[in-house]
């Protein structure tokens, strides 16, 4: 063997600094099974979310990812029909006992959608709203979280001027970075994201991507994505599911090097269908 | 080689045969707008080329006169004004109500669908049918004929439109809307109030004023509900004068002075319903946001 | 509409900074190559064996960093789908690496063979050597240099001075053989030599394959042209001719 193929296989062999055991799990789903009228969605899903951490869940179509995703902040309970059943540790709090109290959920926990859903309503006032509800502010106050949230978003210096201007005449990778800093305003610890940047141009994912990695430090983050390439751009972790069952979890770079289940290699590789 | 050629000519003909058809159902399109347009047109031609003896500021504020005397409309302009405020007043609130009731919480659900039904029921009513009920339910125990009747059938007529108006444009309100704020962890009826209302109140608004245009002609239910009153009235307790009732009373007379009012008050009466519709369009353009 | 600044870092940041981490590896491996041809040049003129012994332990640190440049290039494939120049730079890096470490492993060889040399007393031909390691040395330099600096000229300049090199170690050879014909006894120490100078002619040629590199990473097409070869020593028959 040449030196060159030396070097690659122990690089293939490398152990990288941080192992999923040192970190902590933020959310937890253990033998969770989701029922949608009476289809059997979600099978027997055991996974450990770490703290602080970007994980990532790839997948084809109707895999479940999106469903797994609205489960950790129980949006999908507005629909009728829907069931879940098994447990979702959040923190080591079982999210899904019905005695759980649902708007302390959804402090916690906030969720980014697909589509940039801005509120018909001034810049200032989206991301004011959520805050009205669970603290009454002074109106300086109230303008530090405002500055707080959009600069976290990396929204500020394209707003500053138009607070009060209708948060609808943004460009699309705007509005979206302004759902974020809405989701953020609220100071939660996780930040649920599905799909968020399948709507909008190269350069606004860019954005959005490299927004994901300054947010880490603060927030677990989970991004649900058909695009494999962002996971392997962005994530520390990634989850790839089919058929409602989860294939293999594991450190994206592991996952994109050297995937343990042949059905995962053959999905990332294009090989599938 | 021949074969190519004769199929160049084969397609050729068929193009020139679809570009023919184009041009004649072009031609039977636009025939058919100026068939429409002409009408209209001519009807307001008439209306206000007879009614423009008696339209002068005086219309606004004489009253109706005795048979053979020269006034204005003044009190039924009143009266119709009047009667359609209380009626939005009466069927918006209520409409609005069970029209959020519907999207929001009975989307998919047999009483949902029940309650659209009877609904649409309702709005396809005939308004004399409407006038009717209220006839039953208010002249006769109160034993007189009243402006407050009057406005009670059409709050009836208004309410329909309204409920019809706000439960499509809530269900428009796109779902992610809904689940965004929801996941802000605000409660249901707050989202509702404060995030839904707002993202459909253009259409809300514009279902409003058209429920207003349609109230505006409506004549057989205030026949026998409010009546007509040939005097200047503001209690609703008596009977009150409307427009379109005006208007059937003097246009069946032999005077030529009532015949005048008559055309005056149609006159007026078609333009309100035009302008209110074009408001309405107006309204609902100018909301029409687009994302890039 | 705001114009989207288009400037020379990524959206990305974190990905300038793993490419930075790798051509700083590349340029740290370059540095030690160089550092261990000289100190293998001295060892061998001043016949200090301790010298030679620490350079042939410090090779270990080139194979170590050339292991992390695998590792790093693997992971950026892998996850950043790199195109255009990043791929040409992540390429180049790929490659640079097994030079460098071809270089240093020259190194360490000569320092082995200056230990055995030194057992013995010391011979004329070896004065030529210390003159073709600094033409080595001076190539492998200047190209790092061209590499730190994206410097295709320089990268130019270094291609066509390996002929140079060459025709010194062609020299060398002849009068090496020349040697061995006229003192049988200094067959063993000459052929150390000869397998150093020949070490030392290779190293040209790498830091020859680094400058090929450079050019295509600036231009994104090879340096065209034959490489002059200055080494006529495969058609040796005799000292002479």
């Amino acid at each position: 063997m040449t030196n060159m193929n030396l070097a690659v296989a122990a690089a293939l062999n490398v152990t990288t600094p941080t192992t999923q055991s040192a970190s902590t799990s933020k959310i937890v789903a253990k033998d969770l099974n989701f029922y949608y009228n009476g289809y059997h969605a979600l099978k027997s899903i055991n996974m450990q979310i770490p703290e602080k951490k970007v994980t990532a869940i790839i997948g084809p179509s109707g895999c479940g990812k999106s469903t797994l995703l609205r489960i950790f902040n129980r949006i999908y309970s507005i629909y009728p029909k829907l069931e879940a059943k098994g447990e979702v540790l959040l923190d080591g709090e079982n999210i899904l006992d019905p005695r759980f109290p649902l708007n302390r959920l959804r402090s916690k926990v906030g969720m980014v959608f697909q589509k940039p859903v801005p509120f018909p309503m001034s810049i200032y006032d989206n991301i004011a709203y959520g805050i009205k509800h669970y603290e009454k502010l002074s109106r300086a106050d109230m303008d530090v979280r405002v500055e707080e949230a959009l600069r976290q978003a990396a929204l500020w210096d394209e707003a500053k001027d138009k607070l009060k201007g209708s948060a609808l005449g943004l460009s699309g990778g705007q509005q979206q970075r302004l759902c974020i800093a809405r989701a953020v305003a609220l100071k939660p610890e996780v930040i649920l994201f599905d799909e968020p940047t399948s709507a909008l141009d190269p350069i606004a994912t860019g954005k959005i991507e490299q927004l994901v990695e300054e947010l880490k430090t603060q927030f677990t983050i989970t991004i649900v994505t058909h695009n494999m390439q962002q996971a392997a751009r962005c994530s520390d972790f990634t989850a790839f599911m089919y058929l409602g069952e989860l294939i293999e979890f594991g450190q994206t770079e592991t996952m994109f090097t050297r995937p343990t289940k042949q059905q995962t290699e053959d999905y990332i590789t294009g090989r599938f269908g | 080689m021949n074969t190519a050629r004769s199929d160049h000519a084969l397609s050729d003909r068929l193009y020139l045969r679809r570009r023919a058809m184009n041009y004649v159902a072009l031609a039977l399109a636009a025939a058919a707008t100026a068939f429409g347009l002409f009408w209209l047109v001519w009807i307001l031609w008439t209306t206000l080329s007879n009614g423009i003896a008696a339209l002068k500021p005086a219309l606004f504020y004489e009253m109706t006169p005795p048979p053979g005397a020269d006034g204005g409309l003044a009190n039924a302009f009143f009266g119709s004004t009047v009667m359609s405020v209380i009626a939005i007043a009466l069927g918006t609130p209520i409409g609005v109500l069970a029209g959020t009731f519907l999207a929001e919480y009975a989307r998919r659900k047999l009483l949902g669908e029940v309650i659209r039904f009877v609904n649409d029921i309702l709005l396809s009513a005939p308004s004399i049918v409407l006038g009717l009920f209220v006839y039953a339910l208010v002249v006769r125990p109160t034993g007189h004929f009243s402006g407050w009747a009057g406005a009670i059938t059409l709050a009836f007529i208004v309410l329909p439109v309204v409920v019809r108006t706000t439960d499509e444009m809530l269900q428009l309100v796109p779902s992610q809307m809904r689940e965004a704020a929801l996941s802000l962890g605000i409660p249901q009826w707050k989202v509702t109030v404060q995030v839904l209302y707002r993202s459909a109140l253009p259409g809300i608004l514009t279902g409003v004023l058209l429920a207003l245009a349609r109230i505006t002609g409506e004549t057989a239910p205030l026949l026998f509900t409010a009546l007509n009153n040939q005097f200047w009235s503001v209690d609703m307790a008596k009977p009150m004068a409307s427009v379109p009732v005006v208007v059937f009373q003097y246009a069946m007379s032999p005077f030529d002075s009532w015949h005048a009012l008559a055309w005056a008050g149609a006159f007026v009466v078609t333009l309100f319903v035009l302008a209110t519709s074009l408001v309405a369009r107006a309204v609902l353009a100018r909301n029409k946001v687009s994302h890039d | 509409m705001n114009s989207p600044h288009i400037g020379h870092e990524h959206i990305s940041k974190s990905y300038d900074v793993e490419l930075s981490r790798l051509i700083d590896e590349i340029v740290r491996m370059g540095r030690i190559a160089a550092e261990q041809l000289a100190s293998a040049s001295d060892a061998m003129s001043l016949r200090d064996s301790e010298l030679a012994a620490r350079v042939i332990e410090r090779d270990h640190s080139i194979d170590a960093l050339e292991q992390e440049v695998s590792h790093d290039v693997l992971r950026l494939l892998a996850l950043r789908q790199p195109i255009a120049r990043d791929l040409r730079e992540i390429l180049t890096a790929l490659r640079t690496a097994s030079d460098i470490e071809r270089i240093g492993d020259y190194a360490a060889n000569m320092a082995k063979r200056s230990i055995a040399l030194n057992q013995s007393a010391p011979l004329p031909p070896a004065a030529a050597l210390p003159q073709l390691a600094t033409v080595a040395g001076s190539l492998l330099s200047e190209v790092l240099v061209a590499y730190r600096q994206r410097d295709a000229v320089l990268a130019k300049q270094v291609w066509e001075r390996d002929e140079e090199l060459d025709r010194l170690y062609t020299a060398t050879f002849r009068e090496l053989l020349t040697y061995m014909m006229e003192d049988p006894r200094s067959i063993t120490s000459c052929t150390h030599l000869l397998f150093m100078a020949k070490n030392l002619e290779r190293v040209g040629d790498h830091a020859t394959n680094i400058a090929e590199n450079v050019y295509f990473l600036v231009h994104g097409e090879p340096l065209s042209g034959e490489r002059r070869k200055g080494d006529t020593t495969s058609s040796v028959v005799s000292p002479n001719s």
